[in-house]
């Protein structure tokens, strides 16, 4: 099971789960884009209903969802190796472009190196690697107290803020 | 030059710290080596050959004489007591110890300079023209935007894992190229429209390495505020579309060409469309904010040629002939732009003690108001002398090895590291370098032979800008043993924009034992068949291709 850290507390939580297309869909199951577009008014309820998620892969873009998203209580996107980096793109445009509130978790090859980029991308639940240390993990949130960018925690790049 | 405030200051302290604490879960064994490999290498560390390299960022080239010396120091306390000027304008420490790094970043931070970027798939260090803000003919000083782009690059969330490096070119020129903006994924030309406004020229999809390009236009007026959110719009479609399957096109260009230019102009314009005006959007306030950073520094009222100018060039032919090559006009009256050629007969392109950095620094304090800038051809310049001081500046510089007067010419080669160093390298190419160096050491000589550029480069990856050569050098790996490829015709556009091109390659290849001779055997037929005061590239295009390559290989049969 993976560890899991969420709003910036450990967790302990594995409810929300990958399940195949062929599978049933019950309380708790991550759908893949696929399934949900070709079913979609027959999940839709379930999902406005906070019974299931959605799980995006890294080559899929976040307009392929859409306004969607919002449908959802959670959405996680797979990070197939850390070095991929669709992915925070991806929770930027779903926070920032379709408006989505709900949960944004990093799944996958998920290191304590890349939370603090994540975080400034939309993520708020992040399912990091078994091997990774969650107390180095979590002081990694406040590794800059500043950011040059606007990004989804602050929409405001430094210099609108600069003094 | 940019002087950093509390924010910039913090943030490069809180970077030192993170990477320190990197390190030692890395030599803890808590990290494995693949992937530490992008956390050093965004904080500039190579392993490469024999020891790792680190990568110090001179950003857009400025630098002030307090980090000149302290990077001295730092190649005298950490390293072998000498560095090399890079191709991008930055730093190279050759042997430093990989976990005394950190160290060497904190000491470095202490005068505003770090490593950040300088490697990896991220957005580089952004290059420009080493005469920024001292020559008439720009349309503005791009240093301002430079910087701006820097820190809108450093530390960005969302496109530190790209699918590949990522590099920004900034020109200011009007009909010229200063910075070789059309061999970079993205290249800035700032450009005044017809209603007199700033913008900007934006080139997407050039670069170098095994597939080379020239980079196409993008947007042909871009408003002046809205650069950093167009920036983000071209990286966020390179970040979702770029290939990352195959590191060998995973470049920008590849996509560029994959898409074509009017495809690849439509995702960026539905992207920028939606971002334009929102927070990102630049402002004028902020403008104005870094501008204020790159204020003229306090000239004197002086005339053009003073007479104790005039006397020392009556006096020293040699004087005269460094003033007519590695002196250019400033846009200040009285005053001169020198460069200091780290072209040294037996010293490799771009290389430089630490005496020498120290050395420069009490130059630059003493003549040129404590500045200097790194140049994309590995020479250091000197930007706003006094032309009644040049003569003792000269005289100093020669003494220092500095004042070799071939800007430009055939032995101010580009160079990269190549395999003396590099671990990508097929192919030494110092050794090459400096066996042309010293095959042809006659001034006169060179001089007769004008301005010609020979890039040399180790591997396809093509640091030493081997395509954009007159002359290109590519070493090439043939079961084990290195030989050497050449091309003709290549053009960094330089002075003129619109004279761009990439090199054809002549041949087989040669050995390096070889290689003086073969440049001598181009040479020699470029002086036989020239025309009156025409330049070598311009007596190859007119020749053709094939004519040079009979004379070097004989004729096909």
């Amino acid at each position: 099971m993976a560890q899991l850290i969420k709003n910036g507390q450990l967790i302990q939580d594995s409810a929300w789960q990958l399940v195949e297309d062929s599978a049933e869909a019950t309380s708790g199951s991550l759908i893949s884009l696929g399934r949900w577009q070709s079913e979609r008014e027959a999940l839709l309820p379930a999902a406005q209903a906070g019974d299931i998620g959605l799980y995006l892969e890294s080559d899929q873009t976040a307009d392929l969802i859409g306004d969607d998203a919002s449908s959802f209580p959670i959405i996680a996107i797979n990070f197939p190796k850390f070095a991929d980096g669709r992915g925070y793109s991806a929770a930027r445009l779903l926070r920032e472009r379709h408006g989505y509130k709900g949960e944004l978790r990093a799944v996958g090859d998920v290191l304590i190196d890349q939370l603090f980029f994540m975080k400034r991308c939309g993520f708020d639940s992040y399912a990091l690697r078994d091997d990774q240390e969650l107390e180095v993990a979590l002081a990694a949130f406040s590794t800059f107290t500043a950011c040059y960018q606007n990004d989804v925690a602050d929409p405001r790049p430094l210099f609108r803020r600069r003094a | 030059m940019y002087i950093y405030d509390e924010y910039d200051q913090q943030l490069l302290n809180e970077r030192v710290a993170q990477f320190k604490g990197q390190m030692e879960r890395y030599l803890d064994g808590k990290i494995a080596e693949d992937e530490f490999l992008p956390l050093r290498l965004q904080n500039g560390i190579y392993v490469q050959r024999y020891a790792p390299m680190l990568r110090v960022a001179i950003p857009y080239g400025a630098l002030n004489t307090a980090q000149l010396r302290a990077l001295a120091k730092v190649a005298r306390d950490y390293d072998k007591g000498y560095a090399h000027f890079s191709t991008r304008q930055n730093l190279q420490f050759n042997w430093p110890k990989l976990e005394e790094c950190p160290q060497i970043l904190a000491d470095l931070a202490e005068v505003q300079m770090h490593a950040v970027q300088t490697s990896g798939n991220c957005i580089r260090n952004t290059t420009t023209d080493e005469y920024a803000g001292v020559i008439a003919e720009e349309v503005t000083d791009p240093r301002p935007y430079c910087e701006i782009i820097r820190q809108w690059s450093t530390f960005h969330p969302e496109f530190a894992f790209l699918p590949r490096k990522f590099k920004i070119a900034v020109n200011a020129v009007p009909g010229a190229d200063r910075a070789a903006i059309q061999m970079h994924d993205v290249g800035v030309n700032i450009v005044r429209n017809d209603a007199g406004d700033i913008g900007y020229r934006i080139l997407v999809g050039g670069g170098l390495g095994r597939t080379p390009i020239l980079g196409e236009e993008i947007c042909s007026f871009l408003p002046e505020e809205d650069l950093l959110t167009y920036l983000d719009a071209i990286i966020r479609v390179y970040n979702q579309f770029g290939r990352r399957d195959n590191k060998y096109k995973a470049r920008i260009k590849i996509l560029t060409k994959a898409l074509g230019i009017e495809r690849m102009r439509e995702l960026v314009d539905a992207e920028f469309d939606r971002i334009r005006d929102g927070a990102g959007k630049l402002t004028q306030e902020e403008l104005q904010r870094v501008k204020k950073h790159f204020t003229d520094p306090a000239y004197r009222e002086l005339q053009n040629n003073p007479a104790e100018l005039e006397a020392a060039k009556a006096e020293s032919p040699a004087f005269a002939r460094w003033l007519g090559r590695n002196v250019r006009a400033h846009k200040k009256a009285g005053y001169a732009v020198v460069t200091l050629t780290l072209k040294q007969i037996g010293t490799p392109p771009g290389d430089v003690t630490a005496e020498q950095m120290d050395a420069v620094a009490d130059l630059a304090d003493k003549y040129s108001f404590g500045e200097l800038r790194s140049t994309h051809q590995q020479n250091l310049v000197l930007a706003d002398v006094e032309q009644s001081q040049l003569f003792a500046l000269w005289q100093e510089a020669k003494a220092l090895g500095l004042a070799t007067p071939t800007l430009g010419l055939l032995t101010d080669m580009i160079c990269c590291p190549g395999g003396d160093f590099c671990a990508l390298a097929n192919a030494k190419s110092i050794p090459v370098a400096e066996a042309i160096q010293a095959r042809f050491d006659d001034l006169d000589y060179l001089y007769d032979l004008g301005e010609i550029d020979l890039n040399i480069s180790g591997c396809m990856n093509a640091c030493g800008h081997h395509h954009v050569g007159h002359i290109g050098v590519l070493g090439v790996d043939k079961k084990g043993e290195e030989f050497y490829q050449i091309s003709l015709g290549g053009n960094s556009g330089g002075n003129h924009t619109e004279e761009a091109s990439l090199g054809k390659i002549l041949g087989p290849s040669f050995a390096r034992e070889q290689m003086p001779d073969v440049i001598a055997r181009i040479l020699d037929f470029y002086v036989a068949k020239r025309s009156e005061g025409e330049s070598f590239l311009e007596a190859y295009r007119r020749i053709g291709h094939a004519a040079y390559k009979e004379a070097v290989y004989g004729p096909a049969n």
